[in-house]
């Protein structure tokens, strides 16, 4: 049944060409430890990112002011790309990228637009550099990002199920990490299994990559934590 | 910095069994696993871990590295007065962490 189910998934997206969460992809236990705010790991950072919020924000910003903002990043500013990391390092305190503190941070805000559509603002010329870099083969594997999450998307490699690499419920507790991480902690994993150079946290790789994700799956709904294998 | 979520039914009624759910933030490591540098990260895991209830103890849990980060523990206590629940857990850096949250009983 799931497999019919996947396979329907899977002919469904390539297409409609729609864009569908991780979370279709997961099984019953990770739907469950997302769907419940008692359960998912991940809300231990948003609770902590209230915190640091009340410490290094609240100057400015009431506390739960923050719903909506996540869903305009990352966006192109003056030429550059910024994505929500980003913009609290650069309005916020001096964190470094995927620390724990940033990681709550990031989590705490895009946490208050969960539930809505993310990804606003963006046209297909800005991200069109992103999506040269989607589509290029790299790494001793020599593959680009369609061939696992476009042409094989719902079908299995080994045990996992491949889904379509959709970033809105990031920063996402991975069961393979036991934390939380970024979208590009994500990225970098893929890249690793590439045999490919590890770009840096917050290269411009990375960045043009998640600008092309977010046009990508444009209309997906916020999961923010979401849980993932 | 010991974090934890603990959630329990908004109000209970005297006598009821009342579902009691807390996730501690705790990377359980089992010492098994190594570092970037190739170097062996050090056993740390939770290894006891009580729950007082009005200064009566009413749950004790013995864990080990078998667990996942960032535990999930799930019990029941049957609701007597209103009072505080006091989680404690010692890991094997023997380092305490705490947790506290008030049971309302209608």
């Amino acid at each position: 049944m799931n497999r019919i189910l996947l396979t329907l998934v899977f002919f469904m997206g390539s297409a409609l060409g729609q864009p569908r969460s991780g979370l279709e992809f997961s099984g019953a236990e990770i739907r469950q430890l997302q769907a419940s705010d008692a359960e998912n790991p991940g809300m231990l950072w948003v609770d902590r990112g209230a915190g640091l919020f009340a410490q290094h924000c609240a100057a400015c910003h009431q506390p739960g002011s923050m719903k909506g903002v996540a869903t305009r990043y990352p966006r192109v500013v003056d030429g550059k790309v910024v994505n929500l990391e980003a913009k609290l390092r650069h309005n916020g305190p001096r964190l470094a990228y995927e620390s724990q503190e940033l990681l709550a941070l990031t989590a705490y805000v895009a946490h208050q637009s969960r539930g809505l559509p993310f990804s606003r603002g963006i046209s297909n010329e800005e991200a069109e550099k992103g999506r040269r870099e989607y589509y290029r083969r790299r790494g001793q594997m020599n593959l680009s990002c369609a061939h696992c999450h476009e042409a094989s998307a719902g079908k299995t490699l080994g045990a996992e199920t491949l889904s379509q690499g959709q970033p809105n419920g990031y920063p996402a507790y991975r069961l393979e990490w036991q934390t939380l991480g970024s979208l590009h902690r994500r990225l970098r994993a893929c890249m690793y299994g590439l045999h490919a150079e590890l770009p840096a946290y917050g290269s411009d790789l990375l960045l043009d990559l998640e600008l092309f994700l977010a046009v990508r799956g444009r209309g997906l709904l916020l999961e923010t934590p979401a849980v993932r294998r | 910095m010991a974090l934890a979520r603990i959630q329990l039914p908004k109000d209970a009624k005297r006598g009821e069994l009342v579902e009691v759910r807390i996730v501690i933030q705790h990377p359980m490591e089992t010492g098994f696993r190594r570092d970037a540098g190739g170097e062996r990260v050090a056993r740390n895991a939770i290894h006891s871990l009580a729950c007082r209830y009005n200064g009566a103890e009413v749950f004790r849990a013995t864990l080990s590295t078998g667990i996942a980060a960032n535990p999930y523990l799930r019990f029941f206590l049957r609701a007597g007065e209103s009072g505080d629940l006091d989680f404690w857990w010692l890991d094997d850096d023997e380092k305490e962490g705490t947790a506290k949250t008030r049971l309302v009983v209608a």
